[in-house]
């Protein structure tokens, strides 16, 4: 899903959503302000941002290559938000930007940071290396906000104390759709998965989703074709046919499509035997962020993130600027740079984010996760936003949406 | 409602506004199709629709109150629209984007929410030139100026503060954290107290002026009405400093709040996403702007009940009643 994302929504719609004037909009400098009654107040709050800059998956169109700063361009903006609110109550916030090419250098600069007393980071990690880093004995007391991952084994069996999750989950996003299709009455599903592992994950997480929501899967097949077709000259005619090949012959309300890498979800639509839309990892796409969505104030950090980054904001973007947010959050709220303190303000009852979807966002106790609506969005329009209404919980409804207290594996010692 | 019941209803609530005919007309900012519509308060009928620059948001009547000004956000400038008229006569400079302001007693002076640019941006109206700015918070967008003029609030709904600015020193003396996203800021009448409305808390911090600390947290809880759609944002305190209308978004409802001891009295049900309103002149009114379901409401203060509702342009923003 993330270079489907990325790719999709670094777009070139940019110039249609924001007027001439937001290029000439700046953020205030804020050296050059004075503030009365503000003392600095003791350390700066630093928050280390660390990533595995992975070799990306080769975009199926090269058309529109994936930018190179996402994830990193949210938590820049976060920073700077989280800056201008120091300004008042006199924090001071630093970002350390620590990417490095593989595990080993990651793990690396992580332990080098925490030797030199680094407590707080934003992660933009594949699961493994998480949780190895997580469970580092030096790593007890540090928080690491995981930025970008949707992996539910993080939330369920392999969660950790010293983790928390800002993106939803696969289970969530899956939830969400599923919802949606209910509410539609869309309830014969086909489900086509790509070959890579992440695709098997969000496949489960769409099959389980199904079950809860009573939603039929009609047919369940595996995408075997050669992803590099499309780029072939004429090479569209070969995929059309294939498209029609696997899809005769099925009555279906939906084509689910799992494929995270972006690698042929694409090449589906208006490609199929029946007329029917495409939803999932491309089409119609649950997810944390959009660019089409504008409700909720969210215009305003849509455009704060365009005149920084030049370019939309993804869900990874969207995640970071979370994370290093709720960082902040803690230190404001607590007036505080201590970490420990920051972390129990994190973990504790009090802690909420504005994400500009509404409510204010909180933590799942039982796994950490962090309480949010999902947008449901194709690359034109904002289609709706899960949780549907009418799905009702006891106590958060969007605790309808992933795996909820009762259901959690997460049993944190 | 029974459909038999509203053309009697209709007339019954014509015949009771017909005998307090005031020569008053309402204004409201449609920031999605770029018009005011002007109202007759008295007959509630659309009187004319004025095409003003895009996205129309926050206005102000003038302090002679000949004209009023228009914060037009996406054409960067405040536009001066001319009541006798009804035609735009010129515009202030605002600096980019300018979403809500607040005017100083003497009318001379406006300060205005960049809400982008994290900057308040004073002008100069007889000169109509920009004479100051001053650094805020992320994007600020509550603007109060205290009655006696000495005091200016603004509210910054990232960093989820109020700041208290000296408007002579344009100098930050002040700030309060308050809930997530504070929109809006009211002084009571008397000056002693400035109310903030936070969208995402759904709250309203009443805060001490002189100690500036919240000396009280209003939430609403409405039965059967989800939390996440209570977001407070337009606050109108009556002037004999008792009652507060709180516009809740959209919960569709106006919160009705006993000043003295912050208890919600009563939640009036409105149209479609409620965000600014205005009194009449007299205050015996309240009309709200309803943002999604494209209309005007109508509530008689002291009876606290919702009287009609009139359909204006898309998306209303905000009103003022004009004499």
């Amino acid at each position: 899903m993330r270079s489907a994302e990325d790719r999709r929504r670094m777009g070139w719609g940019a110039t249609r959503l924001v007027p001439a004037l937001m290029l000439a909009a700046t953020l205030a400098p804020a050296a050059a302000f004075a503030q009365a009654g503000a003392a600095q107040s003791g350390a700066p709050v630093e928050i280390t941002y660390l990533a595995l800059d992975a070799p990306r998956p080769r975009p199926s169109t090269e058309l529109t290559p994936p930018p190179k700063d996402v994830g990193l361009a949210g938590a820049r903006l976060a920073l700077a938000d989280n800056a201008t609110t120091g300004r008042f109550t006199g924090q001071e916030f630093k970002l350390d930007e620590a990417v490095g090419a593989d595990a080993a250098a990651v793990t690396a600069a992580f332990k080098a940071r925490l030797a030199a007393g680094a407590r707080n980071f934003v992660t933009d990690l594949p699961p493994p290396l998480l949780l190895a880093l997580a469970d580092l004995p030096e790593a007890k007391g540090a928080t690491l906000i995981d930025a970008t991952s949707t992996d539910d084994a993080l939330r369920g069996a392999d969660c950790r104390r010293n983790v928390l999750h800002m993106l939803p989950s696969r289970a969530m996003l899956a939830d969400a759709l599923m919802q949606y299709l209910v509410v539609k009455n869309w309830r014969h599903i086909m489900l086509v998965q790509g070959k890579d592992a992440d695709d098997a994950l969000y496949a489960a997480a769409i099959r389980h989703a199904a079950k809860k929501f009573q939603v039929g899967i009609v047919a369940d097949k595996p995408w075997s074709f050669n992803a590099a077709a499309q780029q072939a000259d004429t090479g569209h005619f070969q995929v059309n046919t294939e498209v029609s090949n696997l899809t005769q012959g099925i009555s279906y309300d939906v084509l689910v499509v799992a494929d995270e890498a972006d690698n042929f979800g694409d090449q589906l639509g208006y490609r199929s035997f029946l007329p029917r839309p495409v939803v999932g990892t491309q089409g119609l796409t649950p997810s944390a962020w959009s660019p089409m969505f504008d409700e909720m104030g969210s215009r305003q950090l849509q455009l704060r993130f365009l005149a920084l980054a030049k370019r939309m904001m993804t869900d990874r973007d969207y995640g970071a600027w979370l994370a290093v947010r709720a960082f902040g959050e803690a230190a404001t709220r607590t007036a505080s740079a201590d970490p420990a303190a920051m972390a129990a303000f994190l973990h504790g009852p009090d802690f909420t984010v504005a994400g500009y979807k509404g409510p204010p966002f909180s933590i799942r106790p039982w796994d950490g996760q962090l309480r949010q609506p999902v947008l449901l969005a194709d690359d034109r329009s904002l289609v709706s936003i899960s949780p549907q209404p009418g799905f009702l919980h006891q106590f958060y409804e969007t605790d309808t949406l992933g795996t909820d207290k009762p259901e959690t594996t997460c049993h944190m010692s | 409602m029974p459909h038999v019941l509203k053309p009697l209803l209709a007339f019954a609530i014509l015949a009771l506004l017909s005998p307090a005919a005031r020569a008053e007309r309402l204004l409201l900012s449609n920031e999605k199709d770029n018009t005011i519509t002007v109202v007759d308060a008295a007959s509630l009928k659309i009187l004319q629709t004025v095409p003003v620059g895009a996205r129309p948001r926050g206005l102000i009547v003038s302090k002679d109150g000949k004209s009023v000004y228009i914060c037009t956000s996406d054409a960067d400038h405040i536009e001066v629209l001319d009541l006798a008229t009804l035609k735009v006569t010129g515009n202030l400079p605002s600096g980019a984007d300018p979403e809500t302001f607040a005017i100083s007693p003497d009318g001379d002076t406006l300060y205005v929410a960049n809400e982008n640019d994290n900057t308040i941006t004073v002008v100069d109206v007889p000169g109509a030139r920009v004479i100051g700015a001053v650094s805020t918070g992320v994007e600020p967008e509550g603007m109060a100026v205290s009655p006696d003029g000495k005091l200016l609030i603004n509210t910054s709904e990232t960093t989820s503060m109020v700041h208290f600015i000296n408007p002579e020193t344009r100098k930050m003396i002040g700030g309060v954290l308050v809930g997530q996203r504070p929109r809006y800021a009211a002084f009571t009448p008397d000056g002693k107290q400035v109310w903030v409305s936070s969208e995402v808390a759904g709250s309203v911090a009443v805060i001490d002026v002189a100690t500036r600390k919240i000396v009280n947290t209003i939430h609403f809880q409405i039965p059967g009405v989800p939390r996440e759609t209570v977001q407070a944002v337009g606050i109108n305190i009556t002037n004999d400093g008792k009652t507060a209308f709180v516009a809740l978004g959209p919960s569709n409802r106006v919160a009705v709040v006993d000043v003295a001891t912050g208890a919600v009295d009563k939640y009036l049900l409105v149209g479609q996403r409620v965000w600014h309103m205005a009194f009449s002149q007299d205050g015996s009114r309240l009309y709200t702007a309803n943002g999604v379901s494209n209309d005007m409401s109508v509530i008689d203060v002291a009876a606290r009940k919702v009287l009609k509702s009139v359909p204006v342009g898309e998306e209303p923003w905000g009103v003022v009643d004009v004499p």
